[in-house]
């Protein structure tokens, strides 16, 4: 009902091919980009910008990279933290050596620099494949990330060894560094997030997108059907890694103005990954779902536990979940699935966590760090179980149900 | 600059041949742990075709699960066997929550798996033990910790008894492993599962005791590096990036063989340490070691892309 596209009639080649053919699909993007646009940043909080807003966009960028040489085009990567770095590093050395650069100039053509590098080690992917290519790729991101932290040149011999963003300014705005105001910020980040958001939908669906399809499925058939696989692999490397770049710039200059190697390091490749394979890989908007879970999960638990409601209610909390645990222990004893096993992990946390509330403790900031991390992990396996193709596939299955609402059938 | 690269190096062996025998050692010291954690790896993808990587966090989790025990006042070796009971809980755990849901599923939605279960694992070991770096109890256990002293060549030879100990337990491991392997029911139906599994559960071998005991051996591994490892350098969660280590280890042997974990891991314990000693050191500011084995596993793999001793790739259309 909802989602009906009877009666929506596509009568010339433009209407078929338009981006959103399907007229509600245009409509609810229209409301999320006034909510992006105009909404979000008339109404939100120095907080929401910088723990929320700026963080899942660019998160989402960096998956977006990575889903392009993962999702479409298949060869599987950890190296995105540290061609986040080049990206980083790059525009860094752009802008202290051209004061007078366009900032976004500057962090777009940031992104040209980890395209190269990113061909360098997509070089191998012609030769291995599957886990054997995941593995190579750690050489990159061990490689680069050892380089940012030896050569000297790259962050102007600091002291530190770190990068520190400067005071930019864009017609007489500082849009990054200390004194850039948050909502400018976030501006920029949108636009450019926009921007290449529009550029990889439209790759994905045209030619090029088409080949690393082909070379995703069975690259050996792809050949025979007479796709080059060098070309198509190493555009796909290419302009995951353009991205991925530009990503890292953003990240570094409109997110946390300043940056050590390490934060270019394996986990921020591995938290990448979590978002381009929770959102769904092969898929656009799976990159925004997934951010949005990765990111935005750990704020929110950590506002709600810092709450007074929350200290006093856990331990009514404690004792129904410890009933259900009771429950699904016996039923996992007689084998009725994987739930149950997830219930009964939930209550054995909650079971110590309540028995550390009765002895008079209270959750302190450390504390809540480590559970987040547990709750992404277990999180992580509950969404690979109930839905391996990612959050993007739930969309899809819910909007399929919309469209025969409130018909069963 | 020439000379620095191609003919320094050399000069320096010969000169010092004593130094050249310590580095040899030392690298031979981190060989054998990787191959002990790649033999850990192999086993699972074997097994499954899951490429584990929770086996690094497997180490840091065995380790810290030992001194916690420990330090609740459980007399040493009582806490090995508790910390045993520990792991093999964690295997039947991630079978039945994790693996058996996901059966079938594409490869990297397993891989993706055991990286849940590594977050989850760090999360679940700093919430109980705490994030902060511990002591092994390497007195406690009865490793010795002393160090002789060689003289060949007129020079010196430290050769520290922690060493010592690990490199003959983990022979013992592996010799162990292997004849397990090779000679009981239990480890030919392993094989026979990493050879063909439709072939070996049409025989009656049962997928689910065989992916339990695979990730019980893990933890067996895990235990043993982990005590290794700890007693060198501390448990904390930075030993974690062994794990990586273990890696390149696997590319350059091939992710299914056995023999090709024990010399891959020899070959880059050994030549990772000598490429820091000679090269790596005076040229390039040192710390090379983290990334030196994947760029050599990566060179190897350009000419033999399923590695030393891998399985040849057939690709069919």
């Amino acid at each position: 009902m909802l989602y009906r596209t009877a009666g929506q009639f596509k009568t010339s080649y433009v209407a078929d091919q338009a981006l959103f053919p399907v007229r509600q699909d245009a409509f609810l993007l229209g409301i999320l980009l006034v909510f992006g646009w105009v909404i979000f940043p008339l109404t939100a909080s120095e907080f929401t910008f910088q723990t929320l807003l700026i963080p899942i966009l660019i998160y989402a960028l960096a998956a977006m990279g990575l889903n392009i040489l993962t999702g479409f085009a298949g060869q599987l990567s950890l190296g995105t933290g540290a061609f986040m770095g080049v990206g980083a590093y790059a525009c860094y050395k752009m802008v202290t050596i051209f004061p007078e650069l366009n900032p976004i100039v500057a962090i777009l053509l940031s992104g040209f620099f980890s395209a190269g590098i990113g061909v360098v080690f997509g070089i191998p992917s012609l030769r291995i494949k599957g886990f054997y290519l995941a593995i190579a790729t750690l050489a990159a991101q061990f490689f680069l990330v050892w380089l940012f932290e030896k050569w000297a040149w790259l962050y102007n011999y600091n002291a530190s060894g770190a990068i520190q963003v400067p005071n930019l300014e864009m017609f007489g705005i500082f849009v990054s560094g200390p004194q850039a105001a948050s909502v400018t910020e976030y501006y920029i980040v949108l636009f450019v997030v926009t921007l290449l958001t529009i550029l990889c939908i439209n790759l994905t669906r045209g030619n090029l997108g088409r080949t690393w399809k082909a070379t995703r499925d069975m690259d050996i058939a792809a050949e025979l059907i007479g796709i080059n696989l060098m070309k198509s692999k190493l555009t796909a490397f290419a302009i995951s890694s353009y991205i991925v770049g530009v990503a890292g710039a953003l990240y570094v200059f409109m997110w946390k103005g300043a940056a050590e190697p390490n934060v270019f390091d394996i986990p921020l490749s591995f938290q990448v990954l979590f978002i381009a394979i929770i959102g769904g890989l092969g898929s656009i908007m799976g990159n925004y779902l997934g951010a949005i879970l990765i990111v935005g999960l750990p704020v929110v638990l950590n506002v709600i536990a810092g709450t007074q409601v929350f200290q006093m209610s856990a331990l009514s909390a404690f004792i129904l979940i410890a009933l259900v645990a009771a429950i699904g222990f016996l039923s996992w004893v007689a084998r009725s699935g994987w739930a149950i096993g997830a219930v009964i992990g939930f209550a054995v946390l909650t079971l110590i966590y309540g028995y550390a509330q009765t002895q008079g403790f209270r959750i302190d900031s450390a504390l809540i760090e480590h559970i987040n991390v547990m709750i992404i992990g277990g999180l992580i396996i509950f969404f690979l179980i109930i839905e391996p193709h990612g959050l993007n596939q739930l969309w899809r299955l819910i909007r399929e149900k919309l469209i025969i609402w409130p018909f069963p059938h | 600059m020439f000379a620095d690269i191609f003919i320094n190096p050399w000069v320096d062996m010969v000169e010092a041949p004593d130094f050249l025998m310590q580095v040899l050692w030392e690298g031979l010291v981190s060989g054998i742990l990787y191959a002990l954690i790649a033999l850990g790896f192999v086993l699972i993808f074997r097994s499954s075709r899951i490429f584990n990587f929770a086996q690094g966090i497997m180490v840091v989790f065995a380790a810290l699960t030992l001194v916690g025990l420990f330090a609740m006042g459980i007399p040493a070796w009582i806490s090995v066997g508790l910390t045993l009971v520990v792991m093999f809980v964690l295997a039947v755990t991630i079978e039945r929550v994790v693996l058996r849901p996901l059966v079938g599923q594409p490869d990297i939605i397993l891989f993706m798996a055991t990286i849940g279960i590594t977050l989850f694992l760090i999360g679940f070991g700093e919430t109980i033990f705490g994030g902060e770096n511990k002591v092994m109890i390497t007195e406690e256990l009865g490793i010795p910790t002393g160090d002789t002293v060689l003289e060949p060549f007129g020079g010196l030879l430290i050769l520290q008894h922690l060493d010592i100990t690990v490199v003959v337990v983990a022979t013992l491991l592996v010799l162990a492993l292997l004849a397990f392997l090779n000679y009981t029911q239990m480890g030919r139906a392993i094989r026979a599962l990493g050879d063909d599994h439709q072939a070996a559960l049409s025989v009656g071998i049962s997928l689910q005791t065989i992916w339990v005991l695979v990730w019980f051996i893990a933890g067996i591994i895990a235990l043993v590096t982990g005590i290794a490892w700890g007693a060198r350098a501390g448990v904390s969660f930075a030993l974690e990036v062994i794990a990586y280590k273990a890696l390149p280890v696997l590319m350059l042997g091939g992710l299914e063989s056995i023999t090709g974990a024990i010399v891959g891991g020899l070959m880059i314990g050994i030549l990772e340490k000598l490429f820091e000693i000679y090269w790596g050191q005076p040229l390039l500011g040192g710390n090379t070691e983290t990334w030196f084995a994947f760029v050599l596993a990566l060179i190897v793999l350009l000419f033999r892309p399923q590695g030393l001793f891998g399985e040849r790739i057939i690709e069919r259309v």
